[in-house]
């Protein structure tokens, strides 16, 4: 009895023992989440055949991870949330030089001058709101307004998340030090509630738990999707307001990389019109490969104004920003 | 589960019959070979980090002690509460005439199967829009939200109050009945038999329950950072790319826990052990008028630590597969995607169960069958991985891989360096049972083979290791379970790609997908339900 028990176990067991067999498999750390991303990376394996291990986490936690482990990363590709995060790992020297091929996919704008990053979709800083517990027309023109008297303490943030941390480093360079600092410190004044991620946020705000947050604008155009009573809606910042960012998600290859050709594909792969015509209509993101339309839900991308930001800058200083913000004490 | 107490026993070698002859030395140096082993991680912190500046910086820092004193108030509360709650069930349900008894018996060890961050998960997911609370109430009234310390405070005093129930409700079993009868003969009322009789000879037990509730809460990481109560454990997971200041933590915490650890041993040792005798006649108190409200109590407890929780995740699962969703990757649409998180949790519990037994096997031969002071030093250290919280072990060894020598680095990040860390942290319960295997193997039975001639090796694999089979197996499952119901540890350590149940929850709770986390955690509770039905309230039942 006991004999052919044991040998059930080590049948579950002894596969796991066999990992390095067959080809070398392409390690991604992933920024974006598995619920947005999965179902692209699954095909980009059936497509080319390439075997993908996917480490799925916050952006600016894995661009630290990444750091940290130097030229002992397992990583080949980093696929992040942020530009600020990816422009922090090309300042330390950690990415390797893209091949022309995939950054002429995009714009200049879109894409590092060194060629150590391509933004992927275009994203949105919005307030995301409850309209049944809140009127539009009483909404502030600029994200600054958020820490005065009438919204204390009802704004979400995800500060550890690291959109947001893109989104203050722009604060930064645009106004400064000093009132980027002020204005994390009145959030904090105002016990601002602090969620985890921008998923989490929306969900809140959808359920009347919280009445607002700053978020990317995608995530509330995917719950509506799935269930479309939801009072959650979004505002967008006057023009040119710093609070209406529009930030890329970006990807790029690592310098430790030990396997650049597969890790380049992927990058083209997600440049393709077919990728690109996922992120549209899958993940309600602005495609930046010319001629892929964004979903019919949202305004083009020409048409929004965001304000002048120079995002090759954001990456430098974004330990500097996460340093920032701890200091605030928005975190608790 | 092995309480601290259970484990730190096996430091009494008494617990054999010693031949007086010191061990074969090719046992001593396998053994201390193993527990240097378990040693890694702590060394690697100390020696590394201890006296490096920025650890120093970032303990003086203002606010440094402020996680910590809330990590001792949280546990502090927890521990007493538990040893309340824990106390009274394990009276109600052993010494009682409580409508059946037998049957909460059982259903009141069950929380245990609960890992606390599915707990805090489902509390969350109760006053959720759509969830049970937020359809029960009437419209317009918002169910609001228990976070920070009660949240806290409240699941982990509900999940962890087994932790006391189990060892009283075994003190009781061999306490002799007499002296509550004696007591009741010479007028003392059901209270004053209680405090006079009961209480006393119970305290070692409520006293060790309560200081394992005291460690559970410090590393406890799962429920506080969903909860959002700020102890150090979440002060380590927030700062663990800035190895400075989480080292600084994590001293604090592994401090705090080798301190219980000690505390525990000193204030259990002795000689409070009364000889308990198996008494055949039961004693059943009457508890009259009070019986009604003894009974809504036991019941009100099974409800809310039990019922509720699973009626919060079959509400969600039930919901999110009725209604469907339009994501690709939801749970509850295909089901089937947990197929790979739940071969790679019962992988990950297998590995390391086998792993552990077979490498506390020598040292258990060591510490029951020879008398070694070092044998005690070795088993210090394997009981001391247990201490660690999962969250310091782990952050040790991703420091260990890659600031350590170029050979350990290719394990960064591997199946086996994550094996080998849930080996270290949950070694120590497979040791106890190794322990009491090898103290179960009548020593006259290996003399008798020696005699017919048979070779060391043949009695080993012929009749020591048949014997100790259900006992090594025990061990081992005691093991697996611990690693299913795992988090932070795997967080960290687990390879790219290779995710468990509890991480598959964990994101999707991160994420506020919350059929999706229920789906998951019902899943994952039904595992560990099933281990720990086969290994922990079966046997403690057969007791009866």
């Amino acid at each position: 009895m006991i004999r052919p028990a044991i040998l059930l176990l080590l049948l579950i067991a002894l596969p796991a023992c066999g990992i390095a067999e067959g080809r070398e498999r392409l390690t991604i750390y992933s920024g974006r989440s598995q619920d947005l991303v999965e179902p692209l990376l699954e095909r980009f394996n059936e497509d080319t055949g390439i075997p993908i291990d996917v480490r799925y986490g916050d952006s600016g936690d894995l661009a630290l991870l990444i750091a940290t482990e130097g030229n002992r990363s397992p990583a080949d590709v980093f696929f992040s949330q942020s530009p600020g995060t990816v422009g922090f790992l090309a300042s330390k020297d950690l990415l390797a030089t893209l091949p022309d091929a995939a950054l002429e996919r995009v714009a200049p704008r879109y894409r590092n001058t060194e060629g150590r990053w391509v933004g992927v979709t275009g994203r949105q800083r919005v307030l995301v709101y409850n309209a049944e517990l809140v009127d539009e027309a009483g909404l502030p023109d600029s994200v600054l307004d958020v820490t005065d008297e009438p919204y204390a303490g009802r704004v979400a943030v995800a500060p550890s998340n690291a959109s947001f941390q893109d989104f203050v480093t722009a604060m930064r360079q645009q106004l400064g030090e000093d009132e980027a600092l002020a204005w994390l410190q009145a959030l904090a004044a105002n016990d601002a509630p602090v969620y985890a991620n921008n998923n989490a946020i929306v969900e809140a705000v959808g359920r009347g738990e919280v009445e607002m947050g700053l978020v990317n604008h995608y995530y509330n155009e995917r719950f509506l999707a799935e269930d479309p009573s939801l009072p959650s809606r979004n505002h967008i910042f006057a023009d040119g307001d710093i609070g209406a960012l529009v930030i890329e998600a970006s990807a790029s290859v690592l310098a430790s990389s030990d396997q650049p050709d597969d890790a380049e594909r992927f990058i083209e792969y997600l440049l393709t019109d077919q990728a690109q015509r996922y992120f549209a209509e899958e993940t309600f993101e602005y495609p930046l490969v010319d001629g892929i339309q964004p979903a019919t839900e949202l305004p083009p991308l020409a048409s929004l104004n965001p304000p002048d930001v120079d995002v090759d800058a954001l990456g430098p200083t974004f330990a500097e920003t996460v340093e920032l913000i701890d200091r605030s004490g928005i975190n608790g | 589960m092995a309480s601290t107490a259970e484990l730190t026993a096996g430091l009494e070698p008494a617990a054999a019959s010693p031949r007086g002859a010191a061990a074969p030395i090719w046992l001593r140096l396998l053994a201390l070979l193993i527990a240097a082993g378990f040693a890694v991680p702590l060394l690697w912190l100390v020696l590394r980090n201890l006296g490096g500046e920025g650890v120093v910086a970032a303990l003086r820092g203002s606010g440094a002690l402020a996680p910590l004193g809330r990590s001792v108030l949280l546990a502090g509360c927890t521990a007493v509460a538990t040893a309340v709650v824990g106390t009274a069930a394990a009276w109600l349900t052993m010494r009682t005439d409580l409508p059946l008894a037998r049957v909460w018996r059982v259903l009141l060890c069950l929380p245990l199967v609960v890992p606390s961050f599915i707990g805090a998960f489902t509390l969350l997911a109760a006053f959720a829009r759509g969830g049970l609370l937020d359809r029960l109430l009437p419209a317009g009234i918002s169910p609001g939200r228990i976070v920070g310390f009660w949240g806290a405070f409240g699941v982990l005093t509900l999940l962890t109050y087994p932790y006391v129930l189990l060892p009283v409700s075994a003190r009781l079993r061999q306490l002799p009945a007499s002296l509550e009868e004696s007591a009741r003969l010479l007028g003392r009322g059901g209270w004053s038999v209680f405090t006079a009789v009961v209480l006393p000879q119970t305290s070692g037990a409520i006293l060790a329950g309560s200081l394992l509730v005291f460690l559970y809460t410090i590393s406890d990481f799962g429920a506080v950072q969903l909860l959002r109560y700020d102890t150090l454990t979440r002060a380590i997971y927030a700062s663990r790319l800035d190895q400075p200041t989480s080292l600084a933590y994590s001293l604090q915490l592994g401090v705090l826990a080798i301190a219980v650890v000690a505390a525990e041993r000193a204030l259990l040792r002795g000689p409070s052990r009364v000889v308990g005798s198996r008494d055949s006649r039961a004693l059943r108190v009457a508890l009259g008028r009070w019986r009604v409200a003894a009974t809504a109590g036991v019941a009100g407890l099974a409800v809310f630590a039990l019922a509720a929780p699973v009626t919060v995740l079959a509400y969600w699962s039930a919901r999110g597969m009725l209604r469907g969703s339009s994501r690709a990757t939801a749970v509850t649409t295909d089901p089937a995607s947990l197929l790979a998180p739940m071969l790679n949790t019962a992988r990950a519990s297998v590995l390391t169960a086998v792993v552990a037994v077979v490498a506390v096997l020598p040292l258990a031969y060591w510490t029951v069958r020879y008398r070694s002071r070092l044998a005690g030093v070795a088993n210090a250290v394997v009981v001391g991985g247990f201490a660690l919280p999962g969250l310091v072990v782990a952050l040790a060894l991703v420091s260990f891989a890659l600031r350590g020598p170029l050979l350990v680095a290719s394990l960064y990040q591997t199946l086996p360096l994550l094996v080998f860390a849930y080996t270290v942290h949950f070694g120590a319960q497979s040791l106890r049972a190794a322990q009491v295997a090898v103290a179960g193997v009548p020593p006259r039975v290996g003399d008798a083979a020696r005699m017919l001639g048979a070779s060391g090796v043949r009695r080993f694999t012929e009749i020591e290791l048949p014997l100790m089979l259900p006992g090594l197996l025990a061990g081992g499952g005691l093991v697996g379970l611990s690693v299913a119901k795992e988090l932070p540890a795997t967080l960290l350590l687990a390879p790219a790609g290779f995710q468990t149940l509890a991480t598959r929850v964990w994101n999707a709770t991160e994420d506020a997908f919350w059929a999706d986390a229920s789906l998951a955690s019902l899943v994952l509770i039904a595992l560990s339900g099933v281990l720990t039905w086969l290994l922990v309230i079966r046997r403690f039942d057969a007791l009866d």
